[in-house]
């Protein structure tokens, strides 16, 4: 009989040192800044990990684990590659939670990394993607803003947005995500914007505009788990600011949204089935009103306002009145991204599933740095991370909160 | 009875005027425009929408041969008609060939297919000519030089027009040429190969084949013929003692341009869209010697009239604003370098996928009637398991459900429309728009498809099937 995993694991340490474009930094230097500063806030040493569990989705530089065996030197221990795309940081940390809830190890490592700014050029080396039909169907139709961008078209025309209100809309999720990360001090993007200059800044793919889309970073995060009744044993340093895992939810959706002609466009399957996972593990009723924050997967500022309604913290086709009454800011009703999301913070694709939930965890021990960016009396964090594109996502919700929560 | 069944033709959408090459040039090229083909263009597309438009309302399992002529095919090895035999939907048991190196190919293809029909060795055969030929820049070529496609459906039953009879002459003088490595054309001296090419080999052989069916210039109620340009054109009608005003076609210099092979056939299609019963035409065409055909129009004409043809295509185009957008659509210029990395194919995909690659054959799922592309084994709708009958769906039309247009994807011509069709009938198709005026795109906008090369990579042109808005 399957049972929930809430509060059977704890995460005792995490790292994420801060984001940005790493001219001075190879794969090999994110993986250990993140995982010793990870080691360091659990107290652990590398030796006594015993598993681990690594997200990234890029081919060129790094194949298996044995990336992050050979950088940690990790000494003879299972090391899992996962790779959900820009999902595959979630799958990390729901790896390593069911190898402990399984008590098959009782201390080990997620860790979610991306190196993107050795290419030379903006956005992803997507080159072989292999979709069905490569290379003249799937792969070749269409990087990332393309394909979010229909969605945008599809949600404009449902809601009856005109291109004048749908892009506004667009420009102020993203104009409150540059005013949360220019307060982080680990964002890559850390300037505020206006309105304007979001709606006014050069398209990239027709709706979305250079200011919806996130940034393409260097980064890494990492997290210690163990399970929450050996926290004393593990996190002997510090006991109590532990947070523990209360749902995890992944979904890969049938995938072929794009091409059936009963999708709109205007929702995430995948998002809404994690979610309803994730919330049914944690006991969840009311997301909106039990959440403390929620980190979204923002790759492009049509991917939050969708991804929101489709976890049911706004109802479909709200999310303009929502965006336009400030609820998803820092001091509105459900703080959306208050560490700048992947579009202020940036988006190493492997690394933001990990990054999500970190936010979460220095929320919670009122570590946020910048004073005026701290959240306060922090209960349940949801970090949503999916990969793929509309109408194809896989989408891993991880929900994290305070031990006795 | 031996003749043309049906016949088709294809002009780009784009077009580009001679006062914008002018302007490039700093210098007066006088007036008229020509006809451009897109950057996901090449002749062996053109020779699929021509085709396509001759076909149109025929049974293609009739068809027993597909001929295509080009002096600029898209490889020098590798033939040509065999694509277009697959993306048109043909019977596989057919013969297939390309014609090539002259610009007569397409009069001769013409006349190979008449042979077989008379010896009865096939029924029907399409006879396609396309041409998208690079004149150097500032070349007095690239004031003329325009591109398009026809084709003729050669067949001996419901001919629209019959063929009385056919004059051939073969010459060793030479006007125009090209080495394979060579970028362009060159040529001689204007005054010498206009007077013992054009003036002289033309001319002789539709005496010829007058003198030969007992006729005279003024039996000819329309002559469609090749010239290299309006003026040489021109003189060479008087040659002939044609009345211009009367009996000479257009040859569509100041609309499509020079297209070659396809021009004369070209010419053809058009005189044959005004065509009545009993006309008499004189269809010529020249290049290494001259191929002369006598055609009389019969009552069928009045059954293939709903073509595209010259007039429609005509009719339907957007002007490039620059010579610039057409060194960029064309190419001309070395670009920056890139640095994302080069475009991939894949020759076992492409042939484990031809029917659905180059038909575009799609699913129908038996147990739920859903259509789908591309081809799956489980359905997308109802999970039923290798239960499907498969379905044609490069003849469907439908309507943008959801675009977005992308300015930084890997294409010639940006922004990259893309495009999410629902297909009248059932069915989406997720898709890339060419052809389009990117401010007048809409959802609910109807569309068609169209067969386009849809990369380069892996040193091959990949073809695959584009939609636009419905042309005209």
């Amino acid at each position: 009989m399957a049972e929930s995993i809430r509060d059977k694991v704890a995460i005792i340490g995490m790292g994420c040192p801060p984001w940005g474009e790493r001219w001075d930094a190879d794969i090999f230097d994110l993986i250990t800044e993140a995982a010793y500063e990870a080691f360091d806030d659990a107290g652990v040493e590398p030796k006594q990990i015993e598993a681990a569990w690594v997200g990234y989705y890029g081919a060129e530089y790094a194949t298996t684990g044995l990336v992050v065996s050979q950088t940690l030197q990790l000494q003879q221990i299972p090391v899992t590659h996962v790779e959900n795309g820009c999902g595959s940081g979630a799958e990390a940390i729901r790896g390593a939670a069911y190898g402990l809830a399984s008590k098959q190890y009782d201390l080990v490592l997620a860790l979610g990394y991306e190196k993107l700014k050795d290419t030379g050029f903006g956005g992803l080396a997507m080159a072989g993607a292999p979709g069905k039909w490569y290379p003249l169907y799937a792969a070749e139709f269409g990087a990332a803003p393309g394909r979010y961008a229909l969605a945008a078209t599809a949600y404009f025309r449902k809601y009856g947005l005109s291109k004048e209100e749908g892009k506004r809309t667009l420009a102020k999720i993203s104009v409150k995500s540059h005013y949360n990360g220019a307060r982080n001090p680990r964002a890559h993007l850390r300037r505020e914007i206006t309105v304007e200059q979001a709606m006014n800044a050069p398209i990239i793919a027709w709706p979305l505009g250079l200011f919806d889309c996130c940034g393409v970073t260097d980064g890494a995060a990492a997290a210690i788990l163990c399970r929450t009744e050996d926290v004393r044993k593990f996190a002997a340093n510090h006991p109590h600011g532990y947070i523990t895992i209360k749902g995890l939810g992944i979904s890969a959706s049938p995938g072929w949204g794009k091409e059936r002609t009963d999708y709109d466009f205007t929702y995430w399957d995948a998002t809404e089935s994690a979610a309803k996972q994730a919330y049914a593990q944690a006991g969840i009723k009311n997301p909106r009103k039990e959440l403390s924050l929620a980190e979204v997967h923002d790759c492009f500022s049509i991917a939050e306002l969708i991804a929101v309604e489709s976890m049911g913290i706004c109802e479909y086709g709200h999310g303009k009145e929502d965006v336009d009454g400030g609820a998803w800011e820092q001091g509105g009703e459900i703080p959306i991204n208050i560490s700048g999301g992947l579009k202020s913070f940036g988006h190493p694709i492997g690394a933001s599933g990990c990054r999500e939930v970190f936010e979460f965890y220095t929320q919670f021990q009122g570590k946020a740095e910048e004073p005026s960016r701290q959240l306060k009396d922090v209960k349940f964090g949801l970090a949503h991370n999916q990969g793929g594109f509309p109408g194809q996502f896989v989408c891993g919700i991880t929900i994290t909160g305070a031990p006795d929560a | 009875m031996l003749g043309i069944v049906s016949y088709g033709a294809y002009i780009p959408i784009y077009r580009l005027s001679r006062e914008a090459i002018g302007a490039m040039w700093t210098k007066s090229l006088g007036r008229g425009e020509k006809a451009v083909a897109n950057a996901d263009e090449d002749s062996l597309t053109m020779g699929v929408e021509a085709v396509l438009d001759c076909l149109n309302g025929m049974d293609r399992q009739q068809v027993d041969g597909l001929y295509f002529a080009t002096a600029s095919p898209p490889y020098v090895e590798k033939q040509s008609a065999s694509i277009i035999r697959a993306a048109v939907d043909l019977r596989e048991d057919i013969l297939t060939m390309d014609v090539a190196h002259s610009l007569r190919g397409a009069s001769s293809a013409m006349k190979a297919a008449m042979d077989a029909v008379q010896a009865g060795s096939v029924r029907r055969v399409v006879v396609a000519a396309a041409e998208r030929r690079i004149p150097a820049p500032n070349s007095d070529f690239e004031a003329i030089f325009g591109d398009g496609a026809a084709a003729l459906l050669i067949g001996d039953s419901d001919v629209a027009v019959d063929i009385e009879g056919s004059y051939h002459l073969s010459s060793e003088f030479v006007d125009v040429w090209r080495k394979p490595e060579d970028s362009y054309m060159q040529t001689w001296e204007e005054r010498f190969i206009r007077e013992e090419g054009y003036l002289r080999i033309l001319p002789q052989a539709v005496s010829a084949l007058l003198k030969k069916h007992q006729l005279s210039p003024k039996d000819i109620a329309k002559a469609a013929f090749y010239g290299p340009d309006a003026r040489t054109h021109a003189t060479m009608a008087r040659a002939m003692g044609l009345d211009a005003k009367t009996q000479v076609q257009s040859p569509m210099f100041d609309s499509v341009g020079n297209a070659g092979t396809a021009l004369a056939p070209m010419i053809l299609v058009a005189a044959l869209e005004e065509a009545k019963p009993d006309d008499r035409i004189l269809y010529a065409t020249y290049g290494d010697g001259a191929d002369a055909f006598l055609l009389r129009v019969t009552e069928q004409i009045e059954k293939v009239r709903d073509r595209r043809g010259i007039k429609r295509h005509l009719e339907s185009k957007l002007m490039l604003p620059s010579y610039g957008k057409y060194v960029e659509m064309r190419e001309l210029m070395e670009g920056e370098a890139g640095r994302r990395p080069a475009r991939r194919s894949s020759l076992p995909v492409i042939w484990r996928e031809r029917q659905h690659l180059f038909a575009l054959y799609g699913q129908k799922c038996r147990a739920c009637g859903n259509i789908q592309y591309p081809r799956q084994r489980i359905c997308i709708y109802c999970q039923a398991k290798d239960n499907f009958e498969l379905i044609r769906l490069s003849d469907k039309r439908g309507k943008v459900f959801t675009f977005s247009m992308d300015e930084r994807a890997m294409e010639v011509v940006l922004p990259k429309v893309f495009t999410v069709v629902d297909l009248d009938g059932g069915g989406r198709f997720y898709s890339v728009m060419t052809d389009r005026d990117t401010s007048k795109i809409e959802v609910g906008m109807p569309v068609e498809m169209t067969f386009r090369i849809q990369l380069e990579g892996s040193g091959l042109h990949n073809y695959f099937w584009r939609v636009r808005p419905i042309r005209c």
